[in-house]
């Protein structure tokens, strides 16, 4: 970035050499101290005519980098102050105040830099330039756009100029600029223009202009709800994808074993302290590699998870096989012990997991539809548990075991499977996948003792209405349940959204109290 | 084995018999004390709000017994743990009033859980400092509110995103989670906005379940919504859940300067747990904030830092203080101050000496306890958030404003009376 914009303020200087007006200390001052409105029009004036060290200043504000050191503006980089005018540099004092910048200066600084981009050699930085242009133009900005319009050759950026030209255009004073403005920004899919188009209605006077605002409004906004739709249908799936993650190593312990473990919600929180622990390590041993901390985490939190499972099978569960209620009950128990266990070790209060920075942000598909990567990481992600699961349940020898000592202990017995064993890997297996969904709910999320309580209800709607010992019913229940509950939500709000929910489980199980996917054979009936 | 055994069991015996000798003790030194009740969820999903408030309490009873306690006694405070479970507040109330006896209780965030406690008080005629902003509609002659009305915080926020500087909001997002604070603050915002000339259509009114983490909905929802023109939005997001909704609002794109978000329950506390970055510039109205430079902040901060690092409290390699605690510190020195005049811990004559107590606040202004209606007179800032998790003051009101619990813009509010009314 640096050299590129070295090369690009050179091109700047070239640009306006002719009129470029060098940066001085009263101008300097004017824009980065006093009133917002004196600040704004000093700042805006500065931009018409830019010299390379007016750009510099401009950026360093943006930054928040400049401090007023004996009430002149300086801008500090490595703990040095650099005079923006003579470029000497000195030591910063403690008696320097910070630049105080509020949302309206910020908004203007950054409309500023983009205008001065928009002329970048770098067709990636002017592609970002007219991205933060739009929904900030006005005429003022019109002789840059036009100039930027007339060098452009990167047809993409070009047309994206044209609609910030009509955007800039629809506030002219002349009605047939006005009319051809109001048509060209029908083809925009913005959000910004139909703000815009929504703005002018409300004080253009021309009938005609009116109307073509009008149909460009309906059609923008035609455009627009295909995003809205989209992004619903995204949210279900990233909902049902957590849903389903939550629920997949319950649909072992519980669908497959028929252990109703109250503690599953407690083995996520485990999972998710894991992660915040190799996160603490990342950080202290390991900062230059942070960002790939959670990589990391997921066999730790796995084989936490799994761990504290086994030891659970082993210590508690194995003797309780076939007593639904003694299980119910020790299982929440030691979700209870578990729970302080936490709180003693790490506190009562929620522990900051930070998302790495590949995960921050999200990919912009349309003009107001943007899917994050966190939640996109975590459908993948939940997927690929998924397919493991199922490789693992449908096609290795532990696999065939687990299914065995579920459909008949006895003769599988008699085959000579270790039953015990196996009840221990199956229960650890559920348990570690627990483990690899609290990693995930660490990502969007907060992680805290209670976290498992706010997803053991979820977990077993979803296992129970997709039916009790089968996978492919929790896959259905879940993605079916994220997408339903989503759309309710964008009906009637989240409250009643969950209560419709629940209503309508209700309803579902007293109808085929089996869920959607019966187990056929013998153990149905057991 | 056998010899081994019954050795072991007689050390056991040993130190029970040490160990209770030890509080059978304790009553006779306690009634040298004045108790004092600390009632905040010290777990549960206001636990990232509340616990420090217990310290906070802790830490200025270490000070006031320092400087000798009150009346010639020792402070001594009784923690106890209502778990984020509203009913329990009222449990734990009923158990420090009757059973603990204490002179006064520092407790409460949500208001759901100070309605909760609100019956037993008044009933047993204890004494509440409830520390928190809150939305009015509300005078009890047995609590003291150190925390802001909502026009010495809501009002204020509101005016200040529909003037210039604050980016002339003309559409508004009223977003809450589902109880009587956010219910009842937006009631009055949207009042408020309407006699400002902003029509129903451009107001959109949202609420979440306690604890809800699922934001992806109400985020998009905000962007659509922002499309119709410039828009601000008003969060009463109570507890943790505004983790996960500033985390998808950073990961959505929402910048602050396009969609301002201002809060008024999240402070540098909650903020904690969140990466700020994406953050820059979305608002607080608060009352105070840690940022605030003046002597009396400063002491205040170090204070707070060398309590937190000597009894290595979580956090305590980052010392944080907010608004809440500010109120908390407020109200237990002005209670102090009350019992001294009073001379008694009586609840009826430390009321009378509350009315106009006045105590030099962190946030630069002194503080005075209204003589009539129960809440401080406190200076209004709004804040926006910066890279580091801390505000940056954007705006200021002149001087103290005066509380008025009861707001005019709810209907039949006119009527009544600027102070408790006996029952």
């Amino acid at each position: 970035m640096p050299k590129r914009f070295h090369q690009f303020l050179s091109i700047v200087m070239l640009c306006m050499a002719a009129k470029a007006l060098a940066l001085t200390p009263e101008h300097a001052k004017a824009i980065a101290m006093g009133e917002s409105d004196s600040r704004i029009e000093a700042l805006r004036a500065s931009v018409a005519a830019a010299d390379e060290k007016t750009v510099q200043f401009i950026q360093a504000l943006s930054d928040d980098a400049v401090k007023v050191v004996a009430g002149k503006p300086v801008i500090v980089k490595d703990d040095k102050a650099i005079d923006p005018v003579s470029g000497t540099e000195t030591a910063v004092p403690d008696t320097a105040e910070d630049v105080m910048n509020n949302n309206r200066m910020r908004g203007e600084l950054d409309t500023a830099l983009a205008s001065l981009k928009l002329l970048s050699p770098d067709a990636a930085v002017r592609r970002g330039a007219v991205k933060t242009l739009q929904g900030e133009v006005d005429e003022s900005k019109l002789p840059l756009i036009d100039k930027a319009f007339a060098h452009e050759t990167v047809p993409d950026i070009r047309d994206r100029l044209g609609l910030l030209r009509a955007a800039a255009l629809l506030s002219s004073a002349d009605k047939t600029k006005r009319l051809e403005a109001a048509n060209l920004l029908a083809e925009s899919s913005l959000a910004a223009t139909k703000t815009l188009l929504i703005e002018r209605l409300q004080t253009e006077g021309d009938a005609q202009v009116k109307a073509a605002l009008q149909f460009s409004l309906s059609r923008v906004e035609a455009r627009l709800a295909w995003g809205d739709r989209l992004g619903a249908i995204f949210s279900g799936i990233s909902l049902g994808s957590i849903l389903l993650l939550v629920a997949l190593g319950l649909a072992i312990t519980y669908g497959l074993m028929g252990v109703i473990n109250m503690a599953h919600g407690e083995l996520m929180m485990i999972g998710a302290y894991a992660t915040y622990v190799v996160q603490g390590l990342f950080q202290k041993y390991l900062p230059g590699a942070f960002d790939w901390y959670l990589p990391a985490s997921v066999p730790v939190a796995f084989m936490a998870s799994a761990l504290v499972g086994a030891a659970l099978e082993r210590s508690v569960i194995r003797f309780l096989y076939g007593r639904p209620l003694e299980t119910l009950l020790a299982t929440w128990g030691i979700s209870l012990m578990l729970m302080q266990g936490v709180r003693t070790l790490f506190g009562a209060q929620n522990v900051g997991v930070e998302n790495p920075s590949w995960m921050s942000g999200g990919v912009q598909v349309m003009g107001n539809l943007s899917l994050p990567y966190n939640r996109l990481v975590i459908v993948g992600f939940a997927f690929a548990v998924l397919a493991g699961v199922a490789f693992l349940i449908g096609k290795t020898r532990l696999g065939l075991f687990v299914r065995g000592v579920t459909q008949n202990r006895p003769i599988a017995s008699c085959m000579g499977v270790n039953t015990a064993r196996i009840d221990t890997y199956a229960f650890a297996l559920g348990s570690g996948i627990a483990g690899l969904a609290g990693c995930a709910l660490s990502q969007v999320g907060n992680v805290g003792p209670d976290l498992g309580q706010g997803y053991i209800v979820d977990s077993f709607m979803v296992v129970v209405l997709g039916g009790v010992g089968q996978l492919a019913g929790t896959v259905y229940a879940a993605l079916g349940l994220g997408i339903l509950n989503k759309f309710l939500e964008g009906w009637t709000g989240a409250v009643l959204a969950k209560i419709a929910v629940l209503v309508f489980i209700i309803i579902f199980i007293q109808k085929r109290p089996q869920g959607i996917f019966a187990m056929k054979g013998r153990s149905a009936e057991a | 084995m056998q010899r081994t055994h019954s050795r072991r069991f007689t050390l056991k015996a040993l130190t029970a018999a040490v160990a209770l000798t030890t509080l059978s003790a304790l009553p006779a030194y306690a009634a040298d004390t004045i108790k004092v009740g600390i009632l905040h969820s010290l777990s549960g999903t206001m636990a990232i709000s509340e616990t420090v408030l217990k310290d906070t309490v802790l830490m200025a009873i270490d000070e006031i017994n320092a400087k000798g306690g009150v009346l010639g006694k020792k402070l001594e405070p009784v923690v106890v743990d209502p778990a984020s479970n509203w009913p329990l507040f009222a449990e734990k109330t009923k158990q420090l009033l009757g059973q603990d006896k204490v002179a006064v209780i520092f407790g409460c965030w949500t208001s759901v859980s100070r309605k909760s406690v609100l019956p037993v008080v008044e009933e047993m005629n204890g004494l509440l400092f409830y520390p928190v902003q809150y939305e009015g509609e509300e005078l009890s002659k047995n609590v003291f509110y150190t925390g802001a009305a909502p026009n010495q915080q809501a009002i204020p926020a509101v005016d200040y995103l529909m003037s210039k500087e604050g980016g002339g909001a003309k559409r508004w997002v009223l977003l809450g989670t589902d109880y009587v604070y956010p219910r009842t603050t937006n009631k009055i915002l949207r009042a408020y906005l309407k006699s400002k000339g902003v029509k129903d259509t451009d107001i959109d009114e949202k609420y979440t379940p306690f604890g809800h983490s699922d934001y992806q909905t109400i985020v998009a929802d905000i962007k659509k919504f922002s499309a119709g023109g410039k828009t601000a939005v008003v969060s009463t997001i109570n507890g943790d859940s505004n983790v996960p909704f500033y985390k998808e609002l950073g990961n959505a794109g929402l910048k602050a300067k396009d969609v301002p978000v201002v809060a008024f329950s999240v402070g540098e506390e909650e903020l904690r747990g969140v990466d700020t970055k994406p953050l820059v510039g979305h608002l607080a109205a608060w009352n105070y904030f840690m940022s605030i430079k003046n002597p009396t902040n400063t002491e205040f901060i170090k204070k707070w830092s060398d309590y937190a690092k000597a009894k290595k409290l979580p956090g305590s390699d980052k010392p944080l203080t907010n608004d809440p605690m500010e109120a908390t510190y407020i109200g237990i020195n002005m209670w102090k101050q009350a019992v001294e005049k009073a001379k008694s811990t009586d609840t009826d004559k430390v009321i009378a000496a509350m009315a106009g107590q006045t105590f030099k606040a962190p946030s630069g202004i002194v503080s005075k306890m209204d003589e009539k209606n129960h809440h401080l007179h406190k200076s209004v800032f709004i804040g926006e958030v910066k890279a580091d998790g801390q505000f940056n003051v954007v705006w200021r009101t002149p001087g103290p404003v005066k509380a008025k619990p009861w707001s005019p813009y709810i209907e039949g509010n006119d009527k009544k009376p600027d102070e408790p009314v006996a029952k």
